[in-house]
């Protein structure tokens, strides 16, 4: 399953890249793209884990940028 | 400036005036005499430390947490070393009654790094805002009558087939069909047309114009997801997430270029020093290091200058999908065209009438006999004859051949030489490019009618400019060889492939793919559904008149909205520049981070140079890349 977050308050690019890389090698996560421009992350998530994986993408971006979080 | 700016800004120039009152006392009347004695350091210590907490208090926080969280190679916690360190080595110095320096440093460091921060902050928040102000398009809700009261909806709630109201100045939420009222739609922000559009009752119109003139009622033919305003948002919005090679080599760049300036940086504090003792310098030096070791300049400036190119393009109505095809179009020269709709207007006009003399007549009689056929040929006789039309004639198609029209005993031959051959009509061989219909009448040889595919205007242009850059450009189409041949002269194309079936369109792709050299890039400029796999097949597809062709927008990697070939000259020099920018800034940024490391390890340059190569290096980039808005 595809999905575009808007992020909130990523204020660096190099956090944008370092996030994008953390969440790229999570369990579940097929393709991860964080765009610092357009603060804009889509995830192509296996269908069946959404929410588990969606919960520990969360947690990877506030442990990398704290200030940064996901709109909803 | 947002809310948070503003404060930043108020404590930046609080901090640096304070800095800058505190420097000229202190270098005029040295801050360190005031006290005598081995505690002379603590008061410009102290005062500088001042400055240093107002400017670097977040900095501090943050360092402080993305080390809990065990992100070492944190930028701020970095700079938090290299200036903690610096002062470090000022009390070192004083505590040891050598010459007191090192504090004003310390906090200029500090300083100049927010400063840099605010610049870069402001001019990427500038750039974004100025790119999605373009992109603003996104209908707010749609006036929607709901058991026969008009209601505010959200445009997501809207069903295929209720009736929306538009007001002038309101955008258009959904796509769908105008059942009352006349308008203009202001289209700009699509198509970057800046003619408004007129639409009359029957009318289909996109979602995101903007209504003009006067009130319309509209029925809903798509749902909102569907709506075009939604795929052309889509589109945009990733854009920026298919990521070039340039991008990813920064990123891979950045990811291994702290770690190894870091342990430079420790090797250069430590080895010398061993064998020197001369701590303070090395140490100094090392920390210089530190402020130069974020890759920020770099992972800032590339992908702004990326998204800076696609923003400036869908300005004028290029979409394109991805920063990826951004880099590869600018390397772009092997150009494929379809021809009809493409290169050609798609819209068979009468070209010639053979004798003119007779103009009224033999148009009179093919247009009894096409009258009832809505083939494009027949519509274009139709349209040129403005007579009125004979009826009460019995038409019998012969395929392949024409049309005969009878009534009692008139007989309308209209169609090419097979017809008049098989009837047995003497006729005058016509020399001409293009589809030739001979009309007879009873027997007797009228005349004929040349109709010819028109050229676009742009497409001149546009071959014009391939061919000044020798570049190729090839043209496929379905028409016969001397059609193509003819249309090929006209243009100036370096190759025709004629007579081809629309699924054999893609192989002529393919082939031309397998036979070109690896760093050649091939691109199929088409329009509409059947170029579909063409436009897939090739190394950039580019999809023309993208408003409304949904099959097209979803194969190709560049959109023109408007049906105007000469964009694919502005999006060559849109990515041409893009490209160059891309280049300077890694160039430059770099080579100033090597040089400054290499001055730094020599002792020659100190941190206030260290920090130049850290913000102003990414200000000058930024600067740099903004320049692209200014493309004409």
């Amino acid at each position: 399953m595809r999905k575009v977050f808007e992020l909130e308050d990523l204020d660096c690019a190099n956090c944008a890249a370092k996030i994008e890389e953390a969440i790229s090698h999570l369990d579940g996560v097929k393709y991860a793209s964080v765009s610092f421009m357009t603060q804009r992350m889509v995830l192509v998530i296996e269908d069946d884990k959404f929410d588990q994986v969606l919960e520990s993408v969360k947690k990877t971006i506030k442990k990398i940028e704290p200030d940064c979080s996901i709109k909803c | 400036m947002s809310k948070k700016q503003k404060k930043n800004l108020i404590r930046i120039i609080v901090a640096l005036s304070l800095f800058l009152i505190l420097f000229v006392i202190d270098k005029t009347l040295n801050l360190a005499s005031f006290i005598n004695g081995p505690l002379n350091w603590l008061l410009p210590f102290g005062l500088y430390l001042i400055v240093y907490i107002i400017i670097g208090y977040d900095v501090i926080i943050k360092a402080v947490r993305n080390i809990a969280h065990g992100q070492v190679f944190d930028e701020n916690f970095l700079m938090l070393v290299a200036t903690i360190g610096a002062f470090a080595l000022a009390i070192y110095k004083g505590v040891n009654q050598m010459e007191i320096e090192g504090f004003d440093e310390a906090c200029a460091v500090l300083l100049f790094y927010q400063v840099g921060e605010f610049f870069q902050d402001y001019a990427v928040n500038k750039t974004r805002k100025s790119i999605s102000s373009l992109m603003d398009i996104r209908p707010d809700y749609a006036n929607v009558y709901r058991d026969g009261k008009l209601e505010i909806l959200g445009p997501e709630e809207v069903k295929i087939g209720d009736i929306i109201v538009i007001n002038p100045g309101e955008k258009v939420p959904l796509d769908g069909v105008v059942i009352k009222g006349n308008t203009s739609l202001d289209t700009k922000s699509l198509t970057g047309e800046s003619l408004p559009r007129d639409a009359k009752e029957n009318d289909e119109i996109i979602s995101g114009a903007v209504n003009l003139t006067s009130q319309i009622e509209v029925k809903v033919t798509k749902e909102f997801y569907d709506s075009t305003v939604s795929k052309i948002l889509e589109l945009v919005e990733s854009a920026t997430n298919k990521k070039s090679n340039s991008e990813n080599f920064i990123s891979a760049f950045a990811r291994v270029y702290t770690p190894i300036v870091v342990i430079l940086a420790l090797l250069l504090a430590i080895v010398p020093s061993l064998i020197t003792g001369n701590w303070e310098i090395w140490v100094y030096r090392a920390l210089s290091f530190l402020v130069v070791s974020c890759p920020c300049a770099l992972v800032i400036s590339i992908p702004l200058s990326f998204f800076s190119g696609i923003g400036v393009a869908s300005k004028r109505g290029i979409l394109i999908k991805g920063s990826n095809y951004l880099e590869k179009f600018s390397k772009a020269n092997i150009f494929v065209f379809d021809k009809t709709g493409t290169l050609t207007k798609g819209n068979f006009a009468i070209a010639k009438v053979n004798p003119s003399a007779r103009k009224d007549e033999i148009l009179g009689l093919a247009a009894i006999a096409e009258q009832g056929s809505s083939h494009p040929i027949a519509k274009s006789i139709l349209s040129a004859y403005k007579g009125k039309i004979a009826d009460g004639y019995v038409i019998t198609n012969v395929a392949g051949e024409g049309i005969i029209a009878k009534k009692d005993r008139d007989i309308i031959y209209c169609g090419n030489e097979k017809l008049m051959k098989n009837n047995k009509i003497k006729y005058d061989v016509l020399n001409e490019v293009g589809t030739i219909i001979y009309v007879a009448h009873n027997n007797e040889f009228i005349g004929s009618i040349v109709i010819n595919d028109e050229i676009k205007k742009e497409s001149k242009e546009l071959i014009s400019y391939l061919n000044s850059k020798h570049y190729e450009s090839v043209m496929l189409t379905g028409d016969n060889e001397q059609v193509a041949e003819n249309v090929a002269k006209e243009l100036g194309l370096s190759k025709v492939y004629a007579s081809l079936l629309p699924q054999n369109k893609a192989a002529y792709v393919e082939e031309m793919l397998a036979q070109k050299k690896s760093n050649d890039v091939l691109c199929f400029v088409g329009d509409g559904i059947n170029d579909a796999p063409s436009i897939m097949t090739a190394d950039i597809g580019i999809a023309m008149g993208g408003v409304g062709s949904d099959a097209a927008i979803e194969a190709s990697d560049i959109v023109l909205m408007k049906d105007d070939l000469s964009n694919i000259i502005d999006a060559q020099r849109i990515s041409h520049k893009t490209m160059t920018i891309v280049k300077e800034n890694i160039i430059f940024a770099i080579t100033v981070k090597v040089l400054i490391l290499i001055l730094s390890a020599l002792g020659i340059a100190n941190m206030w140079l260290a920090v130049f190569g850290d913000v102003g290096v990414a200000v000058i980039a930024i600067l740099n890349a903004i320049r692209l808005f200014r493309i004409k």
